[in-house]
């Protein structure tokens, strides 16, 4: 047998349930015996499942037995040095990257089409960024990865930044030079995190971009739950061999969870061997129904399924053909509109929609059928909905204008203005259209006529726009002076 | 020895044949394929366990999808079958000598395969040369398909299977494309008695209903099908199966039928009240 397939947390639960012990510590439902409605609603194994952190069970914030070694055999899969279970989210794993690279002041070169996560992540701990304007795909209004020269240039602007931050890939699926970026950087001594919520399956499908850890980057934030089939929120962060496994333990444990979850440490456990052992297999199929939903897709007309052509050999080096990026401007709707149509008219749920495109997410769980469904769902679409293309703005991408840091920004003196009078003030807020959830404005940038003018434009297609405190988004929180 | 087929009704219904032998038993990428021989219905064909004929009362559902739209518009050349892996539907169709062609989209070939084999009763005509066969996906078949077919009729399992898709508006969506404009859809539409099956026929209705100007359903009595009391939908661009209904023109045909005749045509319109009130709180919804 295989080490990988072991599954020791589970294992070492299956065993404590098995031992019958008895219970006076938390959880207090005591394995539901407490609490029929909760057994009701989840199942009884599933709930007997639910415990303590305990010497046989091993303890997430200093591991030494189950989960140290389903930790280990994580990395050994991911061909990382060390790897960690995160519990909060690939929030948390991509927070604590920049929480171990960066303090007060620190700067952090950057892609602008970050997750919101990042920012907030400069806002707790102080760093400084330091944005590289993304590639544009003009023709698809999205933004792409960034440009290795445009790497150099911050980094010779900025030789005390401590570290570059990568998208690998985009939401999109477009990949950034990874391997190129990580020499660039480590020769000027700042280290490379990388997001890879969108990523796991590099790890262990064939033909797909290079992975963080494969290209040599220190630490890399993987959503294991988005495309590995472990439970939402489960997530793991990798480490290279420049990263000193014990101080990424320490930051990680100053915001991490002390009741870690046994249903999401399981769940990881439990599909990390399902992807060494069948990731080939799973993603190989993943990729068949993305390039044969892509051909369909292409064919109704209207609708343009994108893939590796967009490649340019910098900005988009490479592209994740398991992500389904349709751009539908061609048949006159917002990405938001077809993504509002697809759930209300014919009950199919995709992952987001904006100004442009829409996104499906294929995966590990997704049959004929569902594709299917969806083809025959995007073709009535076009039969019944379709308009004149029409005036769509020119590009998503706005370059921001930094006054001040993100924490200042948070923590400063502020007034509150209805949006349309903002212009030239300062934001204090971070503002995003979600779906996909990537900052418009951050805390500390100049508020600009063309941000206003996007924002109209994306509340009037439908997209929710979050992160003001006033839930309408009529009035944006700026600095007092 | 006793050996019986049960099939759960509901979680508190069960049907039961008493069989003789099994025949066959196999399980295709898509679902478990049984086919028994037995003393009240002789041989019959289950999927997943659920009936899908009997040689014994086939008769019933196979006139009644067939014979319905064609005595609607006798003029019906181009004819697309989806589902109806049996042959039932395809046998009936066949005795129409004014039908030029007959697609039938079939996903599992096994099924097929094993009532050629199996049970020739309702599978002998699927080699009649205006017949030709297409093992794929119907919602994908049909997505490509415009103002192609004067009548579809949708022979597939219940809507929890691989029959899943064709219970969906974006299939109906496409079907009304792929139907000329005198098109008619015709589907089995579930039973109305039982709340889960009363709950796709609602369902199905109203997906239909947004689609088509026509939009009728129809009844009959099937012993082995869950209640005994199953539905057809039929759904139609201009053709209304009572007021462009002429009976001359079907007897023309001179075909000798077990159910189905030209008075039954009407009543079978003829809705008991509880099927009605279904069917219309779908209209308020």
């Amino acid at each position: 047998m295989s080490k990988q397939e072991e599954t020791p947390i589970y294992d070492a639960v299956r065993q404590y349930i098995e031992n019958r012990i008895v219970s006076f510590d938390v959880p207090g439902h005591k394995q539901g015996k407490g609490h029929k409605a909760l057994i009701d609603a989840f199942g009884k194994q599933c709930v007997s499942m639910d415990l303590n952190s305990s010497k046989p069970l091993d303890n997430l914030t200093h591991p030494t037995g189950a989960i140290r070694r389903a930790e280990e055999l994580a990395a050994e899969a991911f061909r990382a040095e060390h790897a960690f279970f995160m519990l909060n989210g690939t929030t948390a794993a991509v927070q604590n990257m920049i929480f171990y690279c960066c303090g007060k002041g620190d700067k952090i070169i950057l892609p602008r089409n970050v997750h919101k996560s990042v920012i907030n992540a400069m806002v707790i701990c102080g760093a400084e960024p330091v944005y590289i304007n993304p590639g544009v795909n003009p023709e698809l209004g999205i933004s792409l990865g960034m440009s290795v020269e445009d790497i150099k240039n911050a980094i010779r602007e900025n030789p005390s930044a401590k570290a570059v931050f990568v998208n690998n890939p985009t939401y999109y699926g477009v990949c950034s030079n990874l391997k190129e970026i990580v020499k660039v950087a480590h020769s000027a001594g700042m280290l490379v995190i990388v997001d890879e919520a969108h990523g796991t399956h590099f790890y262990f499908g064939e033909d797909m971009p290079l992975s963080a850890m494969d290209a040599g980057a220190d630490i890399s934030a993987i959503s294991v739950h988005k495309t590995g089939g472990s439970l939402t929120q489960s997530s793991m962060l990798l480490i290279g061999d420049k990263v000193d496994a014990e101080a990424m333990r320490q930051t990680i444990n100053l915001t991490q969870t002390t009741s870690g979850s046994y249903l999401l440490m399981i769940s990881l456990d439990i599909a990390r061997k399902n992807l060494f052992l069948n990731g080939k297999e799973i993603f190989k199929k993943v990729s068949a129904f993305a390039e044969y939903a892509r051909a369909e897709i292409n064919k109704i007309g209207g609708f343009k399924a994108f893939s590796s052509e967009i490649i340019n050999g910098d900005t988009a080096f490479a592209f994740d053909k398991t992500k389904l990026s349709i751009h539908t401007r061609a048949m006159g709707l917002a990405g938001i509109e077809v993504y509002d149509l697809l759930r209300d008219e014919f009950g199919i749920q995709i992952e987001f929609g904006d100004i442009g495109n829409i996104l499906a997410i294929i995966s590990v769980g997704d049959r004929e059928l569902e594709i299917e469904r969806l083809l025959g769902a995007l073709s009535e679409i076009y039969r019944r909905f379709r308009k004149k293309p029409m005036n769509m703005l020119e590009h998503e991408y706005i370059e921001p204008i930094l006054v001040t840091s993100p924490q200042k920004a948070f923590y400063a003196a502020k007034r509150t203005f209805p949006i349309e009078k903002c212009a030239g003030r300062v934001s204090a807020e971070l503002i995003m259209a979600y779906p996909p959830g990537i900052p418009i404005l951050a805390p500390g940038e100049l508020i600009t006529n063309e941000i206003i003018e996007y924002v109209r434009y994306a509340k009037e297609k439908g997209c929710a726009m979050m992160g003001t405190r006033d839930i309408t988004m009529k009035n944006i929180e700026t600095l007092e002076e | 020895m006793e050996l019986w087929y049960t099939e759960n009704h509901t979680d508190d219904i069960k049907f039961s044949i008493r069989v003789n032998k099994q025949i066959y038993s196999e399980k295709s990428e898509f679902q478990r394929i049984d086919i028994f021989d037995s003393e009240e219905f002789g041989r019959f064909l289950t999927l997943d366990g659920l009936m899908m004929l009997t040689e014994k009362d086939e008769f019933i559902y196979h006139d009644m999808i067939v014979h319905v739209p064609l005595a609607t518009n006798p003029n019906i050349n181009n004819v697309l079958v989806i589902g109806g892996g049996d042959g039932g539907t395809v046998r009936e169709l066949t005795r129409y000598p004014s039908i030029k062609s007959i697609d039938m989209v079939e996903i599992d070939k096994m099924v097929v395969d094993a009532c050629v084999k199996y049970i020739p009763q309702t599978a002998s005509k699927l080699s009649d040369p205006r017949v030709t066969l297409f093992y794929e996906d119907g919602l994908k078949f049909v997505r490509n398909k415009v103002e192609k077919y004067d009548l579809i009729i949708v022979d597939s399992t219940d809507p929890f299977g691989p029959g899943e898709g064709l219970f969906t508006k974006e299939f109906y969506g496409n079907c009304f494309k792929a139907l000329t404009e005198d098109g008619i859809l015709v589907n089995q539409h579930e039973c109305p008695y039982y709340t889960d099956f009363a709950r796709s026929m609602k369902s199905a209705h109203k997906k239909i209903r947004d689609f088509f100007p026509i939009a009728r359903v129809y009844q009959a009595h099937i012993p082995t099908y869950p209640s005994g009391h199953w539905l057809f939908g039929f759904a139609s661009k201009k053709k209304d199966p009572i007021k462009d209904f002429n009976p001359i023109v079907w007897h023309d045909f001179n075909l000798k039928t077990k159910y189905y005749n030209t008075d039954l045509h009407l009543g079978c319109f003829a809705l008991p009240n509880y099927v009605k009130e279904l069917l219309e709180s779908v209209a308020v919804e």
